[in-house]
């Protein structure tokens, strides 16, 4: 039981990164992001490329670091598939989503169009790189490390954790006390009246997009060295993060982070009973409950 | 020099019409208010000038400079500023923060600024931390029209600032502004309350069915008995 608890923290920090990402994306876009798991996708896939292609290529060597199953190459394509992720999704926004806002389409006609970008990534992985799952190094095995409990966690799974930990804080401090996070979190409250105080919610969506997605991206690698890669992998994430985000009050970021630890230990603790298979349903009942019980999720006040 | 005008205005939604060929001025310092009855495109004024509202007709000039049809936010770029009716604060942001967004366009040292807004309003100083979405909607007001102010505005637009206020805190409210005015910021101040935005105001505007109806010194509305009958409660 223990060991599965820190099975579902380490899968429900992956689950957070996404689900903050989702969570501002909503709050600030306006716009439910059906393809939020598939920017995780492309961003396993990106470093993949870098990691197995591009370096190779370049002649970087992949000379392993530490105990961890993967080299320097990942420290190196780690940064940059986020980096390479926010552009993808700040391009989506200029030529799909800005369009369609500048054309005052409602809510569902956007969801719509970022159901149809999710395809759209998911087919151009499937050409690129096939159905199969894959791995960033084939057959790299890791000393497993023994914690009180009797709990076995992988080095690989340490430094997974201390990663969220890291991009969480550093957007805290990012959100709390930079004139753009100031003023991200202004436009996520009242959009109109950002405007009127000069800022440029153009601007604003630009940075959240670019945030969310990179945060995306380092998800989706991180679960790539955790688990494996496959072109679906995102698209089964898509439910836990709506989960994650409406459980923690959709629009807050502290709330899809707790949202996102809770989804993921109670998906693990899940399989002490159910069949693995089963993870999404329960994903899927969690997200139901709160829809039915608290629709505002654990961090809406009752009054707003 | 006229700070703002407003020229032949038409502006609505979609086919209807809310505002017809609407005309107003504001001299530089003065206090102009707007009154008239309820949907009578008041508010609407307010936003056309803002550039929240595109206008079909007409032009809307401030200082000579036409700034007909520019966005909300390049519009606050200009020296004006403007306080909505309702929705004025953000809620999850702390005082200081609204502030702080206030002055978002300023890339010089506004901590002056900043004091001088305190000391105007010295009950937000203590709460300077207070989210806003926590305050009664007087201290909201504040919040709100100490946002404006951060920018030095050389022309403040206000909508409605006594609505929903508890009557001891309404005097308050428009004690502060003439203290505003007093500093030399233009305002136009759009009123429900119509006496007593008059009482302070050089010059009003009456507005009806979306058209001017009459413009005069403030004094000499108060003292027009049609007026006072149609508009101003007897």
């Amino acid at each position: 039981m223990a060991e599965l608890f820190v099975y579902g923290i380490i899968l429900g920090s992956i689950i957070s990164l996404g689900a903050i990402g989702l969570t501002l994306v909503y709050g600030i876009v306006r716009l439910a992001n059906f393809a939020h798991g598939d920017l995780m996708t492309a961003g396993a896939y990106i470093a993949l490329f870098m990691v197995t292609g591009l370096f190779s290529w370049v002649g970087i060597p992949d000379t392993p670091f530490g105990p961890f199953s993967f080299g320097w190459r990942m420290i190196v394509a780690f940064p940059f598939s986020m980096l390479a992720v926010a552009c993808v999704a700040i391009l989506l926004d200029r030529i799909l989503y800005r369009k369609l806002r500048m054309k005052g389409s409602g809510s569902v006609m956007l969801a719509m169009s970022s159901l149809g970008a999710a395809f759209i990534i998911r087919m151009l992985i499937l050409i690129l790189w096939g159905a199969d799952s894959l791995f960033y190094r084939p057959g790299v095995l890791e000393q497993a490390v023994e914690l009180p409990l009797g709990i076995r966690i992988m080095p690989d799974e340490i430094l997974i954790l201390l990663i969220v930990f890291v991009l969480v804080v550093v957007l805290h401090l990012f959100l709390q006390n930079s004139k753009m996070g100031k003023a991200m979190r202004a436009t996520a409250d009242n959009h109109q009246l950002a405007l009127v105080s000069g800022i440029d919610t153009e601007r604003i969506i630009i940075w959240t997009w670019g945030i969310g997605a990179a945060l995306a991206a380092a998800g989706g690698i991180l679960y790539g060295i955790d688990v494996q890669l496959n072109p679906y992998m995102g698209w089964d994430f898509l439910l836990p993060l709506f989960a994650a985000a409406i459980l923690g009050t959709i629009g807050s970021m502290y709330g899809a982070l707790v949202g996102g630890l809770i989804l993921g230990v109670v998906q693990q603790l899940s399989t002490a009973f159910l069949m693995p298979t089963y993870k999404p349903a329960v994903a899927f009942i969690i997200m139901i409950l709160i829809l039915l019980i608290r629709p505002k999720g654990i961090f809406g006040g009752s009054s707003r | 020099m006229m700070m703002l005008k407003v020229e032949e205005i038409t502006v609505g939604y979609s086919a209807l019409d809310i505002l017809h060929h609407v005309s107003i001025q504001v001299a530089e310092g003065q206090i102009v208010s707007v009154i008239g009855p309820n949907g009578a495109g008041k508010s609407t004024l307010l936003k056309t000038i803002f550039g929240i509202l595109k206008p079909r007709n007409g032009k809307v000039t401030l200082k000579d400079e036409d700034i007909t049809g520019l966005k909300p936010d390049r519009v606050a770029r200009k020296g004006i500023s403007y306080v909505p009716q309702v929705e004025n604060v953000f809620p999850s942001l702390t005082i200081q923060e609204n502030l702080e967004m206030g002055a978002f366009i300023r890339e010089d040292d506004y901590s002056k600024r900043l004091k001088e807004v305190y000391e105007l309003f010295p009950l937000l100083e203590g709460r300077k931390k207070q989210k806003a979405g926590q305050l009664s909607g007087g201290q909201r007001q504040m919040v709100a029209m100490g946002r404006a102010l951060m920018v030095d505005p050389q022309i403040l637009l206000l909508d409605e600032p006594s609505a929903g206020l508890a009557p001891i805190f309404v005097a308050g409210i428009f004690e502060k502004i003439k203290q505003i005015n007093a500093t030399g910021v233009a305002i136009m101040i759009v009123e429900q309350n119509a006496r007593e935005a008059l009482k302070m105001s050089h010059h009003g505007y009456v507005l009806a069915m979306g058209r001017n109806v009459l413009d005069d010194k403030g004094e000499a509305l108060l003292a027009n008995e049609e007026i006072g009958r149609l508009y101003l409660g007897g």
